[in-house]
């Protein structure tokens, strides 16, 4: 029988805000066990919490960016259950009047575009972390209290590959918008999975399993792929899904039933009694509707139109904001934006991806990149060459023209001096000669080479070209 | 404590004097009384030191060197701060609550911790793990409470004056049982942060002293808006002693007929009845009113004040702080244990009721409705105080002092005693409890003026104008009995 599957996701996404939610605690990461703690964020006696207001406006922000309806009143609740890294024993999170409810995020999937709705994106905060070391366990509550939004999606993706495209495409917006970092090293983003499926052709949904606390993307791809065939199987093998809540063993690559104790959860919701509703004027709500930027589809469409690059390169571009407003930057002062784009799609990602760095990080900018082009469109250096520099400026920067001397790399394209490679390309390969008079295109192409080679990549291929055929002919 | 504070100023005596001379008084009386839960002598001294320092470097500060007592759920930096619970047994708070950061802006002097119920949970300060607190007026009998250390204190000289916190009548009770002055201020006069909660809706830290301008300087100390707080109120604190008045012309004062109920002590009438025709007399107006919600008051608190505290109250674990039970396999039978052996019953007892209205299926049916019942509530009074009378008057509890170990084993009973002081907690209003005469046991009775929020200067000059007429403040209890 065939099964289509029913996908929903809760995403929790740390806010990039310089404090805690409750407290003035910074949120570096990385920093020393417990080094980022303060009495509100241990839940220490009589300490009490106070709203970090731009918490609030990345949340607003998001609701804006997504097309969410904005509650004007908005309320935190307390959320009671005990757990050793919870410092209060209750969590103050949002129940019945998040700051955002509804929306969408439009998600290309193959050729297929579509729109996952949303339910609702509340704020709330993060937990400590406990570790353990053999024997020992211990908490670091640094984490404890960072601002942590809630984005929850109606049961609208059908394939682990909408999900992992409705991850990617969120992951943008949130960066676009810099309301989180998003990097899932640090754990600025985790999930957690509902998915059931049901036999084709019915409409009633299955019963659906919960996998708790994904923190990578292709975490969430494979644990659904597994879940979604192990669903399958028992289905198929007569057997009946029991709702339960999973963990996603990324070692071992399958799911597997967590403990039922951590399921029969009543959490005694109520409105938090030390902290205020939160009221958002209509004026307040435009005045951050201002931040709202142009988001990765928008710009797509800009840069295809605005540079005359082709759509896939504006595509690949706007799907990081670095990399678009780097290729912006340079393409804004160079005439010839698709060479630009060659070079960032290309010689950029290429760079960037082998040394695992961010864009900035790396030397290059785009005054020197647009510098670059210009050389090779004047012909001063040609296409090896301004590879060769390429890589010089991201190592460690400079000016494109002091390197291209530097380094030698001056485009030959004194006549004479090409015409001597050209001599000596052709007494050295008399087969090649003799197989070009007699009508074979190709061996003109190996002797362009031999000139390119003899010049130490300097020649001006085009002359060399021009030269050759000359004197072939 | 004006007048300690002129002796200090004249340099008369020295803070250093006259805390050597608390801690002389409280080492001779406290093993009867039991006021405090913990003194840390050389704590106290080294700060009246340091206060004399101060001026001898010409330093002038309103309490400078005035010694106070601080009830031992507010936070003093590295005091014990234990709620008289077991669970925080060896606690040391790491930070200063808001309310002693400013006293000690202002040079106050704290001597020690006083007693009280456990987590401010009771009204007769037997519910303490640590002691029993006994009345100053006659040591059969209850102080009241939850704040009924401070209260205690007070009365029995052991300090100039207290700190005491309420949440459903803990410092306006045992100010009437003990014979002295306790103010509950309106909801968010007072910052909250470093007070550790009971139900975080209703508490609010208030003084207790010996007389009303005490009670109005040391307000003036502690109240203001506190960036910490969220709750705390972003409203204008007035210069309530330069305030005070010693007549009532003008006055207007509603007597509400729910708070004169049959089955209460016909003392206690006696005395509150002679105090209203003492404010008549002093010039006020004095017009009957109905707040017919006032029945509702004792249910509602119970459940709105279980709810809060069962979460408040989920911290105390063992993992960071407090103690904590030995030998557990796995966190939760470490969070069991420490808690079956931590809190004591009346604070378990509370802990299960406000889990229980909390828990779905519940929730509508308790928390929800006594939340719309609060508002109704908080409206009788919003309404009397617009359209009837300035402040109230009425009595702070139906009886005087009652003999300890009486209604321990009735906690219905008990709770019941708290249904004239309620109502201002639920409706966030301000409130005054002032000594009022003595029953013929000589047993104190509490005046109560109840005012709008915010207008602790009204409930002030109300009350000192009638202190200064009737001077019951001035009878002082035999300790040595
Ligand atoms: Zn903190």
């Amino acid at each position: 029988m065939k099964f289509l599957a029913t996908i929903g996701l809760e995403v929790h996404v740390q806010l990039l805000t310089r404090t805690k939610m409750f407290c003035a605690c910074k949120t570096d990461y990385g920093a020393g066990e417990n080094t980022q703690v303060c009495p509100v964020c241990l839940g220490y006696p009589g300490a009490l919490p106070v709203i970090n207001e731009e918490a609030v406006r990345l949340t607003v922000l998001t609701g804006l960016m997504l097309g969410s309806k904005i509650n004007r009143f908005s309320k935190f609740d307390r959320k009671n259950y005990f757990y050793p890294d919870m410092p209060k024993n209750y969590q103050i999170s949002q129940y019945d009047c998040p700051f955002c409810v509804g929306g969408a995020v439009e998600i290309t999937c193959g050729e297929k575009v579509k729109k996952v709705s949303l339910t609702r994106i509340h704020l709330e905060e993060d937990v400590g972390k406990n570790m353990h070391i053999g024997e020992l366990s211990s908490v670091d509550f640094n984490r404890a209290g960072h601002p942590l939004m809630e984005v929850v999606t109606e049961p609208d993706m059908a394939s682990p590959e909408e999900a992992f495209a409705f991850l990617l495409a969120l992951k943008q917006i949130l960066n676009y918008g810099l309301v989180s970092r998003c990097n899932l090293e640090e754990g600025n983003v985790r999930c957690d999975i509902n998915c059931s499926i049901r036999p084709e052709g019915r409409e009633r949904l299955g019963v659906k399993t919960e996998i708790k606390n994904l923190n990578t993307f292709k975490g969430v791809f494979q644990a659904l792929n597994y879940e979604i065939a192990r669903q399958t199987e028992v289905l198929n093998s007569g057997g009946m899904i029991t709702q339960e809540t999973r963990r996603w063993d990324s070692e071992r690559g399958v799911t597997e039933s967590m403990r039922s104790k951590e399921e029969a959860h009543d959490y005694r919701y109520f409105p938090d009694p030390d902290l205020l509703p939160v009221l958002l004027s209509r004026e307040q709500i435009q005045l951050w509707e201002k931040d709202i930027p142009e988001l990765p589809r928008q710009r797509c469409a800009r840069l295809a139109r605005q540079y005359a690059i082709p759509e896939y390169d504006a595509k690949v571009l706007s799907a990081d904001k670095d990399l678009a407003d780097f290729f912006e930057k340079a393409a804004g002062l160079s005439v010839n934006p698709k060479a630009v784009s060659n070079f960032v799609m290309t010689e950029m990602l290429r760079l960037l991806a082998e040394k695992e760095m961010e864009i900035k990080d790396a030397q290059i900018t785009p005054q020197s990149l647009a510098e670059l082009v210009k050389l090779a469109d004047e012909g001063k250096i040609n296409s090896n060459s301004a590879k060769q520099i390429f890589a010089a400026l991201f190592e460690k920067g400079g000016a494109p023209g002091r390197l291209m001397e530097a380094m030698g790399l001056v485009q030959v394209s004194d006549a004479g001096e090409i015409e001597d490679f050209v001599r000596k390309a052709m007494e050295s390969n008399p087969k090649s000669v003799s197989d070009y008079r007699a009508g074979k295109e190709a061996a003109l192409k190996y002797l362009v080479g031999q000139v390119m080679r003899l010049s130490r990549g300097k020649a001006n291929p085009q002359m060399a070209r021009e030269l050759l055929k000359q004197k072939l002919g | 404590m004006a007048e300690v504070s002129a002796l200090l100023r004249e340099r008369k005596c020295s803070s250093l004097e006259l805390v050597q001379e608390l801690i002389a008084v409280i080492r001779k009386n406290d093993s009867q009384i039991g006021a405090f839960v913990s003194l840390d002598e050389e704590y106290a001294l080294a700060q009246a030191r340091r206060a004399d320092e101060l001026r001898r470097k010409g330093t002038e500060l309103p309490l400078l060197g005035v010694p106070l007592a601080v009830k031992d759920l507010i936070n003093v930096q590295g005091q014990t701060c234990t709620c008289a619970s077991r669970i925080l047994s060896g606690y040391v708070a790491p930070y200063d609550a808001t309310v002693i950061a400013r006293l000690r802006r202002e040079g106050a002097v704290f001597l020690g911790r006083t007693n009280m119920d456990e987590f401010a949970m009771g009204a007769s300060t037997e519910n303490s793990a640590y002691k029993i607190t006994r009345n100053p007026w006659n040591r059969d009998y209850v102080p009241g409470g939850s704040s009924g250390g401070s209260a205690a204190a007070v009365a029995a000289d052991e300090t100039i004056a207290a700190l005491g916190s309420d949440t459903g009548g803990s410092v306006r009770q045992p100010a009437s049982f003990c014979g002295c002055v306790g103010l509950k201020p309106s909801y968010g006069r007072v910052s909250r942060y470093g007070l550790t909660a009971f139900a975080s809706s209703l508490d609010q830290i208030g003084p207790m002293t010996k007389c009303v301008r005490d009670a109005a300087i040391l307000l003036k100390t502690i109240a203001g808006h506190d960036e910490r707080d969220s709750t705390s109120a972003k409203i204008t604190v007035p210069d309530y002693e330069s305030g005070l008045r010693t007549d009532l012309k003008g006055l207007k004062i509603g007597l509400p007929k729910e708070y004169f109920i049959d089955g209460m002590d016909a003392e206690v009438e006696k005395c509150v009845r002679a105090a209203v025709a003492e404010c008549e007399r002093l010039g006020a107006a004095i017009v009957d009113v109905n707040l017919p919600m006032t029945p509702h008051a004792v249910a509602v608190y119970y459940i709105i004040a279980c709810a809060e505290a069962s979460a408040n109250l989920a911290r105390f674990d063992g993992v960071r702080y407090g103690c904590r039970a030995k030998n557990a396999d796995d966190p939760y039978e470490m969070y069991c244990r420490t808690r079956a052996e931590g809190f004591g019953a009346e604070v378990k007892r509370r802990i299960i009721l406000g889990t229980y209205v909390l828990s779905s299926g519940y929730y509508d049916a308790y928390y929800l409705r006594a939340q719309k019942v609060r508002t109704l509530i908080r409206r009788d009074f919003e309404r009397v105080f617009a359209e009837e009378c300035d402040v109230l008057l009425a009595p702070v509890a139906p009886a005087p002092a009652y003999k300890i170990g009486e209604k321990i084993e009735d906690p219905l009973q008990m709770y019941l005693g708290d249904i004239f002081t309620i109502p201002a907690n639920l409706a966030g209003i301000c409130a005054l409890s002032v000594p009022c005469g003595f029953t013929a046991q000589n047993l104190p009775v509490g005046l109560q003026i109840l005012g709008p929020a915010f207008r602790e200067d009204v409930l002030l000059r109300a009350g000192y104008a009638y202190e200064q007429a009737a001077q019951w403040h001035l009878r002082r209890p035999d300790v040595k009995k």
